[in-house]
């Protein structure tokens, strides 16, 4: 019991962070139309990219070439993640405009 | 980037961690202000660039300001710049081009691909952070891994080998390369694979002492990867969105424990804010279809349920095409039902050159879209549009169903579940109770399919044996071509 007290003592902050974001993430998506679900999948999708900064510092204190190879391949897979996901939630959203001009 | 760095030269330590923190910040609110604008039709493209933006201002300041903490108490940057600056640009150059070049139908294994990048990214990272941190904790004389660290790098690693073996199954079954096996013995092996995946992270963190044995940490990786792969092969090939959904808010919290792992706050917010929306967002697609998340992980939809409304040998009856064109001409009001089989054959364009030349002829037609109708949901609409078909043409399902009475012909296109009357009236039924279009309230119903073969629910559908209705079998965009050229010569 005690440790868990101290656990939650010494991380708070990022637990504070975890709980809240839990909530923000189910109340943005609510209500959300159908017809959007699947752009709003690939936008997603497109910020968990952002694990890549943690490649990016993994990759700037690598020191051996085997942990550099690695931390290589992590930022080139992280990128492809965000640069893809957000090109192709683009282009997806921009059908959507180009039906409502013609609305 | 030069004046950044001279305006920046005369901070110490901590007003760069400041800087730091404060792109952060702006980069989380840019998450979450991006991701509530996705979620309406007006805004949703800004929103997608507001998010973009978020993310380009996290990677650039973790390159200029981020600083580690060294043992002896100094601080470190980033090194490696001119090997992170390549590896950036060789992914956004695959990725650029594989995001633009790809066909639209081809949009969700596209959508799966990426998202297992990311999981990898986040199984890459763990596998490297492991020994850094057991050797640091072995030289500190630290008896066990039982600290918060230790999980979130354990957790990243099997969270995002499971994502990533997932989503690249589901991209080869939505690719087509890969089949669906099915196996009620699998469901077994899952839940004990699961149970020792689970077993192991926590016998690597009691484990005493801490020593340098790297060959735990790649075990899990490959138990990871195992459980991704048998996860997703029994899922029906039909189910993949919902898979993906689920996949992606399984990296979101993969790389939630990257963030921390380096108290880092974007990748926490980040992360998190995807795992809970990426929850919810598969919990509402399993709605639209009205089954539950178990049901469909499970994978036993349809199969034995054979319903209570036994078949037989009725027998269905066809049409052909010159009686379809005739029909078709002689009509006023024309409802096309675009289903999965469009999807795959392509035949959006035709649809389109059906339409104007029925126009022509002054004929009205529209389409009916389900709300699950193709591959994702608002995935048919998507494919239409790229087509040119107007908006207004589009009809909702109830919309449609409003209007069923007053419409002549109902053309089912490669639909078949989401226009089963089972729904209505068959409470046997696995797809009982889930709102279908109800093509045979039309006066006539074409279907047009490539056999009898069942949708991915399995079950019989009543509507092709109903008086109204006749078959046109083929491939949907062969058949819609002769259809077409039928029309033109009538």
């Amino acid at each position: 019991m005690n440790d868990i007290l101290q656990f939650f003592i010494e991380y708070r902050e990022a637990i504070f962070i975890i709980i809240l974001s839990i909530f923000l993430g189910i109340e943005v998506i609510s209500h959300v139309p159908s017809v959007l679900h699947t752009p709003l999948m690939s936008g997603a999708n497109a910020i968990h990219g952002v694990v890549i900064i943690g490649a990016i510092i993994v990759m700037g204190h690598a020191t051996n070439v085997l942990s550099m190879a690695l931390g290589f391949i992590a930022v080139i897979l992280g990128t492809l993640n965000v640069v893809g996901g957000f090109v192709v939630t683009d282009r997806m959203l921009e059908m959507f405009r180009k039906k409502k001009k013609q609305q | 980037m030069e004046t950044i760095v001279t305006l920046t030269k005369n901070f110490d330590y901590s007003g760069y961690i400041s800087i730091l923190e404060i792109s952060y910040l702006l980069a989380s609110v840019l998450f979450i202000l991006g991701l509530k604008k996705l979620g309406h039709p007006e805004t949703a493209r800004s929103g997608n660039l507001w998010a973009a933006t978020g993310m380009g201002l996290a990677i650039l300041f973790t390159i200029l300001f981020h600083k580690t903490r060294l043992d002896d108490g100094t601080f470190e940057g980033i090194h490696n710049i001119g090997w992170i600056v390549s590896a950036l640009i060789i992914g956004s150059i695959i990725g650029w081009f594989a995001a633009k070049k790809v066909k639209m139908t081809a949009m969700p294994q596209m959508v799966s691909l990426f998202n297992g990048m990311g999981g990898a990214c986040a199984a890459l990272i763990s596998l490297m952070e492991f020994p850094k941190m057991q050797n640091h904790l072995a030289g500190q004389q630290v008896t066990t891994m039982l600290n918060g660290e230790a999980l979130a790098i354990l957790l990243g690693l099997t969270i995002g080998g499971v994502s990533f073996a997932g989503s690249m199954i589901a991209f080869g079954k939505l690719d087509e390369r890969i089949g669906d096996f099915k196996s009620p013995v699998l469901r077994y092996i899952n839940l004990s694979f699961l149970f020792i995946l689970l077993a192991f992270v926590l016998f690597i963190m009691f484990k005493t002492p801490v020593s340098g044995e790297n060959w735990m940490i790649y075990t899990l990786a490959g138990l990871a990867l195992i459980y991704g792969v048998t996860f997703v092969m029994p899922i029906g090939g039909a189910d993949m969105p919902v898979v993906i959904s689920l996949l992606n808010s399984f990296t979101g919290v993969a790389a939630a424990m990257g963030g921390f792992l380096y108290s880092n706050q974007a990748m926490l917010t980040g992360g998190i804010l995807v795992g809970s929306s990426g929850t919810i967002l598969t919990i509402l697609m399993c709605k639209a279809m009205n089954r539950s998340l178990l049901n469909v992980i499970i994978g036993n939809f349809g199969g034995s349920a054979a319903g209570s409304a036994e078949i037989g040998d009725k027998t269905v009856k066809e049409i052909s095409l010159s009686d379809a064109a005739a029909l078709l001409s002689y009509s006023q009001k024309v409802l096309v039902v675009p289903g999965y089989g469009l999807a795959v054959a392509q035949a959006q364009h035709l649809c389109h050159e059906l339409e104007n030349l029925l126009a022509s002829k002054g004929v009205e037609l529209k389409y009916g879209i389900h709300p699950v109708a193709g591959r994702m949901p608002g995935h048919m609409n998507v494919l239409l549009a790229e087509a040119d078909v107007s908006y207004d043409k589009l009809q909702e399902m109830e919309d449609a169903n409003n209007e069923m009475n007053n419409t002549d012909v109902v053309i089912v296109v490669g639909a078949n579940d989401v226009v089963n009357p089972a729904a209505e009236d068959d409470p046997g039924s696995p797809i009982y109770g889930m709102p279908v279009i109800k093509a045979w309230e039309a006066k006539n119903t074409i279907i047009m399919k490539r056999s009898m073969a069942k949708g991915y629910a399995a079950i019989e559908n009543n509507l092709f044996f109903l008086p109204k209705s006749r078959m046109l079998f083929g491939d949907a965009k062969a058949t819609l071509q002769k259809l077409i050229s039928e029309i033109k010569n009538f």
